[in-house]
């Protein structure tokens, strides 16, 4: 068996195995842990669009929100229908909860084809402000739907995501990932990051490239917020204003982007610095903020970009 | 091979390319030459549909292109070697050729095409594991040659070759120019501001200048011409 395919096998029997003991486990580093995986989802997917293809999306929290309603409304409309009122055997609510994460998967990968087609002709900063700009309607749009909560979210969502669904999300966000940039087909992100011109030149179709990669990175990040709804159990939209999109670009830049390893550690950083600076209360965002300034001061390449598993033999 | 009729290109308001003519036979080797801002580079990209053109009309084995996409024209074998040696810098070597494959589907051809690319330039055989950001000018240029090689190209768009690489290297480059189009008959359209050397390896010329072509015929018989020479070959 190829070695990514080892490492994910691997991954999601010690995302099982973690979940055997999970009860043994602090609930509050259990907590973080999942929202460390939720993370981690969310900046590698967004990793293929901002650092491989090369193309600034601000919009992920946007896609994110879709995947988060989307689950949601299949547990909380499905669920009761299915089973009852007691929920059905665990094996049910497995099966229910799997349908639900890729609805919202699928769903956000629709709006992401919706988004890209018409606006990834542009470039640049142009294309990174529309992208902030779709991702605002979409907030709004659930916002102002009465059926979709309005401004009170949706409440009562199951409470099915457990640890081993989030690293095994995560694991497979990865695998999908890295096996994709690796592919000889998955060479043409890279090459329509490098140079676009040349790119075409030699008869890629870089449009289509940049319109598959915004699908696949909105589609994680629609299974991360599913995830995150089943997690949270209360979605508003304000929790995926631009904000949260932010803070997902910052952790693809201090990765080092195009660099999944650098990516991941990032993620995991930035999701427990947070939690580490908590003794110091009001001062926690000052400092956090101020950490960021130094790190991309010392290190603007990315904080873990040594060029890891690129120099191949 | 190739006809263009009547061609203009503008950027904005700005006109680059206005109302140029020409044809190409097949197996020959055509050089544009003309000075900073003539429209070569612009006539270049819009024929591989980089650009769009304003009128006019650019036929290729008797077929329109200008309603095409990049990557069709590539696929009916036309081929660009963008200006400022484009290649892919964080991809290697090797994989930079197999990009350039990209439309190839016979794994059988895909073989020879690398085996004739490491035949004309051996120094890249040695480079393949490299990130072809790390190599030298030349042997950049080389890969993006070597790159559009891969595709099986009938024709090929070379844009200044010989920008800012090492004297030396220039002429080897050149050489390999000529040994492509004698090889396999493939036809070349170059462009170029060092007209001595592109009038050196070219059958025939033309001499643009702000948009227009002013001058053209046998590059032996322009290389002799006076007020070519007293303009662009330095008297």
């Amino acid at each position: 068996m190829p070695k990514p395919h080892l490492a994910l096998l691997a991954a999601l029997l010690a995302a099982y195995g973690l979940q055997q003991y999970a009860d043994r486990i602090d609930p509050y580093y259990l907590d973080v842990l999942i929202g460390v995986g939720i993370n981690v989802i969310l900046a590698v997917s967004l990793n293929l669009v901002n650092g491989y293809t090369g193309q600034f999306s601000l919009g992920h929290a946007g896609f994110m929100s879709v995947g988060a309603y989307l689950a949601a409304a299949v547990s909380l409309q499905l669920g009761p229908r299915l089973f009852g009122e007691d929920g059905g055997t665990a094996l049910q609510q497995g099966a229910l909860f799997l349908a639900a994460l890729l609805t919202g998967g699928l769903g956000a990968a629709g709006a992401g084809l919706l988004v890209g087609v018409p606006s990834l002709r542009l470039r640049g900063d142009y294309l990174a402000l529309v992208t902030l700009g779709f991702g605002e309607i979409i907030r709004v749009t659930f916002q102002n739907v009465e059926w979709l909560g309005g401004a009170l979210g949706l409440n009562g969502i199951p409470a099915s995501t457990t640890i081993f669904w989030v690293l095994a999300a995560a694991a497979l966000t990865i695998f999908t990932v890295v096996c994709l940039v690796h592919s000889t087909y998955g060479r043409g992100f890279l090459a329509t990051h490098d140079d676009e011109i040349a790119a075409e030149a030699v008869g890629l179709n870089t449009t289509r490239y940049k319109i598959v990669a915004f699908v696949i990175g909105a589609f994680f990040a629609g299974i991360a917020g599913g995830l995150y709804g089943h997690f949270k159990l209360t979605i508003t939209p304000t929790g995926f204003d631009f904000t949260k999109s932010i803070e997902i670009v910052v952790m693809v830049i201090l990765g080092g982007m195009g660099n999944t390893l650098g990516v991941v550690l990032a993620a995991v950083l930035l999701t427990l610095l947070p939690e580490v600076l908590r003794p110091v209360a009001e001062y926690r965002m000052v400092l956090y903020s101020f950490l960021l300034i130094v790190l991309m001061l010392a290190r603007p390449q990315g904080l873990f970009n040594f060029r890891l598993g690129r120099a191949r033999t | 091979m190739l006809k263009v009729t009547d061609l203009s290109v503008s950027y904005g308001a700005i006109s680059a390319v206005s109302g140029i003519s020409f044809t190409i036979e097949q197996g020959s080797i055509v050089t544009l030459i003309g000075g900073n801002g003539a429209g070569k580079t612009t006539t270049l990209r819009t024929i591989s549909g980089l650009l769009r053109p304003r009128a006019g009309r650019i036929e290729f084995l008797g077929e329109d292109l200008t309603r095409l996409a990049p990557h069709q024209i590539v696929a009916r074998g036309l081929c660009h070697v963008p200006e400022g040696r484009m290649i892919f810098s964080n991809l290697t070597v090797d994989e930079n050729l197999t990009m350039g494959a990209y439309l190839q589907t016979d794994p059988a051809r895909i073989a020879r095409n690398r085996d004739y690319v490491f035949s004309v330039f051996p120094r890249l055989q040695e480079r393949i594991r490299q990130m072809a950001g790390t190599l030298s000018g030349g042997e950049q240029q080389m890969l993006a040659i070597s790159r559009a090689l891969m595709g099986s190209p009938k024709f090929l768009l070379l844009d200044e070759p010989s920008l800012g690489i090492a004297p030396r290297l220039i002429s080897t480059i050149f050489e390999k120019i000529v040994e492509i189009n004698r090889d396999h008959g493939i036809t070349i359209l170059l462009v170029e501001q060092n007209a001595n050397l592109a009038l050196e390896v070219s059958r025939h010329a033309y001499v643009l200048e702000t948009g227009r072509i002013v001058m053209q015929g046998e590059s032996r018989q322009l290389r002799a011409d006076p007020q070519l020479r007293a303009t662009y070959l330095g008297g």
